[in-house]
């Protein structure tokens, strides 16, 4: 091999390696959430199809629509996003809309299905597919199970030291408002100041703030005996080895997050993407997304292939309840999105 | 241009090019975008120090840098006074043959990640983690406490890494130092601690500098260790900037900060560069 041949062959390895991925027709290219990453999810997929599912994960809607800023059209077919985002996604022209044949949507429970936020001018253009709750998540052998019930207890003295933040603005700012009675129509800037108040409070009383790993680390450790913002998503997995590890709606509602899955306007293999958005939305792509291993959370189709431990873990029984007692996601216009994050940041730097 | 000079340049292109692509580009953008601003999922493309005024005219913002200062200090000065002792143990106290033995010892355990090395030290850290436990064995704790979420701990962190690091570029500076200059202030009747004070330390110090600074600029920017040890008790600036960008996209204030962060690094470098001479390392 000569000099030049040899050069050549690594600048065409370099090249290929950073080119933007391309749409083949045996390739599936998905920007989404960990819990999709899962081999349990994907491989029963890709050997039905005899295709391969190339996985982005990303955090936080803004990473994804960096990404998506820097992509080229045809880069990505599905798209996994926070369900109260669908919205803005689809007037920035990203999703495309979906046929409504041959989707299980009669089967999405009752509650979860929000219309509103996944149908924009008569289209459905995503469908809400795993959902659970931001509320308090707790050590069953530390505390008393009845304290839990009442949001005020994060900011009350009783459990000073022994509580873990989940570091995400929005459900903590929404938890805090709806512990204060200030949810139910919304939250406006007036409220800003006792939610202020309240989260000063909450974070003096705290040992931690930290992220989905960092807080369920801490709760396994012992580090702390509560996750303000817990929910099933952060204790079902560590059940299986502690079973004290619980988490409860309080009585005055918790929040309630979805995530939505959707087919790219751009996609470059928009059929193979339609398939996989059928295949996770149906009864045995919902059980394994539910109970994938980064983490567990309810499945939105009430005829999910579950066992009777796993739905027993995920509060199955108790969903309609849970559901009528709790509030999606109240998003923020941009104003008062960045409010929201000044009194956050305060909060963390106190 | 004679043909010399001509293949002179063509030499250096491809370093022109790799710091074109790599560095002045990006800088330029990033530079450019914190000029700019965000408006609800809109960028604003017009000029403007917006950016800049919002982050002075935010306590928390300036805390921030504060606090990534102030860790990044001590962070320097322990890893320093650790890491200086290591090398030179290693470099004139271990025999010849033995100290590449060392030196690959007292690295290997940085060959495994740093984001598991840094929950690791979580979990040895936490409540019921060794350290607690065992002060309690020991009847030093009358009951178990976490050492973990705390700038004390990301500080431990940092110093774990940085040492070892430290110890490298000390290392590779002390034996460079003839023996012949400590045999000579002997031989003038120094003791072993006035030639180690005004003969090995001074040699040394460039090795000293290059280290501490490289822990600076590494330590600043860091925001795995400070988000896994330090439990958000106190944000340092990568953290801030990481929350302008996760949920609101908010790149040109990201930016703004970023920069900021960047002069800070720069000054710093400008106040040490009498000392900072990479041939000596």
């Amino acid at each position: 091999m000569t000099f030049w041949t040899r050069t050549f062959g690594i600048a065409a390895v370099f090249l290929a390696g950073i080119a933007p991925l391309h749409a083949a027709d045996d390739e599936l290219n998905a920007l989404v959430w960990c819990d999709h990453s899962d081999p349990a999810l994907l491989d029963p997929f890709e050997e039905e199809h005899g295709v391969t599912v190339n996985i982005k994960e990303y955090e936080g809607t803004g990473a994804a629509l960096a990404l998506l800023e820097q992509s080229q059209p045809g880069d990505w077919d599905v798209f996994v996003v926070d369900g109260v985002d669908v919205p803005r996604i689809v007037e920035a022209g990203y999703l495309a809309p979906l046929d409504r044949e041959g989707l299980p949507l009669d089967d999405i429970f009752p509650g979860i299905r929000d219309s509103e936020i996944h149908e924009i001018g008569g289209e459905l253009y995503a469908v809400p597919e795993k959902f659970g709750y931001n509320t308090i998540s707790y050590n069953d052998a530390k505390v008393n199970a009845g304290d839990m019930r009442d949001i005020a207890v994060l900011w009350s003295d009783a459990y000073s030291g022994r509580i873990a933040i989940y570091d995400y603005y929005i459900p903590l700012i929404n938890l805090v408002a709806i512990g204060l009675g200030l949810r139910e129509d919304g939250i406006t800037a007036d409220e800003l100041p006792a939610i202020r108040e309240h989260l000063l409070k909450m974070k003096e009383r705290s040992a931690m703030v930290g992220d989905v790993v960092s807080v369920q680390t801490a709760l396994a450790t012992g580090d702390v005996d509560i996750i303000a913002g817990g929910g099933e998503w952060a204790t079902a997995v560590l059940m299986a080895e502690d079973p004290n590890m619980e988490w409860v709606n309080p009585d005055q509602g918790g929040v309630r997050w979805s995530q939505s899955i959707g087919v790219f306007s751009d996609a470059g293999n928009p059929e193979l993407a339609r398939k996989f958005v059928e295949y996770v939305l149906g009864p045995e792509g919902q059980a394994r997304l539910a109970t994938s291993s980064c983490y567990w959370a309810m499945p939105s189709n009430s005829k999910a292939a579950l066992t009777d431990e796993e739905k027993t873990v995920l509060r199955w029984d108790e969903q309609e309840t849970f559901i009528a007692n709790s509030w999606p996601y109240f998003i923020p216009d941009p104003e008062l999105d960045a409010m929201f994050l000044d009194i956050w940041t305060e909060m963390l730097q106190h | 241009m004679n043909r010399r000079g001509l293949a002179g340049w063509f030499l250096l292109a491809p370093a022109f090019l790799w710091l074109a692509a790599f560095f002045v580009v990006p800088f330029a953008v990033m530079a450019l975008y914190s000029v700019w601003r965000r408006e609800g999922t809109q960028l604003v493309r017009e000029a403007s120090l917006a950016n800049y005024e919002a982050f002075l005219s935010k306590s928390y913002f300036l805390d921030a840098l504060f606090n990534s200062l102030e860790i990044t200090a001590v962070t320097v000065v322990l890893s320093v006074l650790f890491a200086y002792p290591l090398a030179y143990i290693l470099a004139f106290l271990v025999p010849r043959r033995w100290q590449r033995l060392g030196l690959v010892l007292a690295i290997l355990p940085f060959w495994t990640s740093y984001l598991v090395r840094s929950y690791s030290w979580l979990l040895v850290l936490s409540e019921n983690g060794v350290i607690s436990q065992t002060l309690v064995t020991l009847g030093l704790l009358s009951e178990t406490m976490s050492f973990a979420n705390s700038n004390g701990a990301t500080i431990l962190g940092f110093v774990h890494f940085f040492t070892m690091l430290l110890a490298l570029t000390i290392y590779a500076n002390l034996v460079q130092i003839s023996p012949n200059y400590r045999r000579a202030a002997e031989d003038l009747g120094a003791s072993r601690l006035q030639s180690f004070i005004h003969v090995v330390l001074p040699l040394s110090l460039p090795g000293v500098m290059i280290g501490a600074f490289i822990t600076f600029v590494l330590a600043i920017g860091d925001y795995i260790t400070p988000q896994i040890l330090g439990g958000n008790r106190e944000l340092v600036m990568p953290q801030a900037i990481l929350l302008q960008v996760q949920r609101r996209a908010d790149f040109p204030m990201a930016s703004a900060m970023s920069l900021v962060l960047m002069l800070v690094v720069s000054a710093v470098f400008l106040a040490s560069a009498r000392w900072l001479k990479m041939d000596r390392v």
